[in-house]
């Protein structure tokens, strides 16, 4: 690298020691490394400013499969106590509903326990799922056992929603059943880290109901098979998701867009949304690496390695990593 | 005057968790390196630095990002800001905390009850 040369400066993982995530995960692989704190000794990585102790966390996972030694003091408070803080210090609460379908049972149980914490606010999101804002922080483990539904990970950088239309069930302009494919998609995914949040969806049709040209993946439904995108945004940034490839079965659209989302999570830099990643790498070498049958596959593997080692992390309403997981005041012995 | 505030095992290693001495609430960080306090609330907007990101010496509060020093209480992104800092002492398990704010760091002082 040419020093002072502001162009060609890289995308440091540590701003600090000026670590990059490539530097990094190449000791992380070479020491056999699956700790937050062990790159800190190694390296002083997170030492200075600690502002990028999650990143690294992500990099320490993705690099063992998950199968690495979690230090929660390395994540955000969000994946400390699986919610999103709010802008008053309590947190909010969605539950997974794959692909946007819920039934009145899951319904009735969020009704009952939106009213026994006293939920301030209980709102639809845009990605069809329910929120509820205002949660304090020691009620989070009674109300993930009373809703009873695992996390919808909206607190994370990780597999967001899948949002679908109605599709061939009921709309009669349905030319592909965009439920069944969203829900196969989340269930495949769910539980993922990723760099960045990546939230989908599946349109049955070109109307596009689900807004999926808009999404980091997006499917559609066309005549003959499914239209596979990547890299769309409707945020901050809006840019119309690039076209990967047009297949004829379902299950296709699921195997291509996993093999791209596992390129994804290890090949991005933290932060890094798709709409940022794939113009930087560019979707030609994106198609060649992701639709070539052997290198896809070997993704595939990979992240089917990754997710057998997720679990639900609303489960540690039984089993706290520390007692005080969920308290944020404390006291003197008595 | 130093004060009982809780049991060394009540911080998870690499967390803060919150105190309250005479009504006023002081987050106790176990950073890796030693045991640090600072109020709680960031001036900001009132973040809860105990749920903030750890470092050696300071900590990113939750909410938007400011960086506090841990000794000072100074703010090292967002200058004239700062929140007080106290002294940590642990006894036989147990964690201490100096009530009297250490102002800044040439070791001014002002009554935690002003």
């Amino acid at each position: 690298m040419i020093s002072g040369d502001a162009a060609n400066e890289p995308f440091y993982l540590c701003a600090c020691r000026k670590q990059t995530r490539e530097e990094l995960a190449a000791t992380i692989r070479a020491d056999g490394l699956d700790a937050v704190s062990q790159v800190g000794e190694l390296c002083g990585t997170g030492h200075d400013c600690g502002a990028c102790k999650p990143a690294l966390a992500y990099l320490v996972s993705e690099i063992n499969g998950n199968r690495h030694r979690e230090e929660r003091d390395a994540r955000f408070i969000n994946d400390r106590v699986h919610a999103n803080i709010q802008n008053d210090g309590t947190f909010s609460v969605v539950p997974r509903m794959y692909g946007g379908v819920t039934t009145p049972s899951e319904l009735r149980r969020i009704a009952d326990a939106a009213e026994k914490y006293e939920v301030p606010m209980v709102k639809i999101t845009g990605g069809q799922r329910i929120d509820l804002l205002g949660v304090r922080r020691e009620d989070l483990p009674a109300i993930w056992r009373d809703i009873g539904m695992p996390s919808g990970h909206a607190y994370a950088k990780a597999i967001r929603t899948v949002k679908t239309c109605v599709g061939t069930d009921f709309c009669r302009f349905g030319l592909g059943n965009s439920i069944q494919l969203g829900i196969d998609m989340e269930r495949a995914w769910e539980g993922l880290h990723t760099p960045a949040k990546v939230k989908s969806g599946v349109s049955g049709c070109p109307r596009n109901c689900a807004e999926a040209t808009v999404k980091d993946i997006g499917v559609v439904g066309v005549e003959g098979g499914w239209q596979v995108r990547i890299a769309g945004a409707a945020g901050a940034t809006v840019r119309e998701a690039d076209i990967l490839c047009t297949v004829e079965t379902a299950a296709e659209a699921l195997r291509v867009t996993t093999a791209f989302l596992q390129y994804y999570r290890e090949n991005a830099d933290y932060k890094e949304r798709m709409y940022a990643f794939v113009p930087r790498i560019g979707l030609d070498v994106i198609k060649e690496i992701v639709l070539d049958e052997e290198q896809g596959a070997a993704l595939r593997e990979r992240l089917a390695i990754a997710k057998a080692a997720v679990t639900d992390p609303w489960l540690e309403r039984d089993e706290p990593y520390h007692p005080n997981q969920f308290v944020e005041l404390v006291g003197p012995p008595s | 005057v130093t004060r009982r505030v809780c049991r060394v095992e009540d911080v998870p290693l690499g967390e803060g968790r919150a105190v309250e001495v005479d009504g006023r609430r002081i987050a106790v960080f176990q950073t890796r390196t030693g045991w640090f306090a600072l109020d709680q609330r960031c001036p900001h907007r009132g973040g809860p630095l105990t749920d903030g990101i750890l470092a050696d010496g300071c900590v990113i509060c939750p909410l938007h990002d400011r960086r506090f020093d841990l000794t000072t209480g100074r703010c090292q992104t967002d200058a004239p800001m700062r929140v007080a800092a106290y002294r940590v002492e642990l006894h036989d398990g147990e964690v201490w905390l100096d009530s009297v704010a250490v102002a800044d760091d040439g070791g001014a002082r002002a009554a935690l009850a002003a």
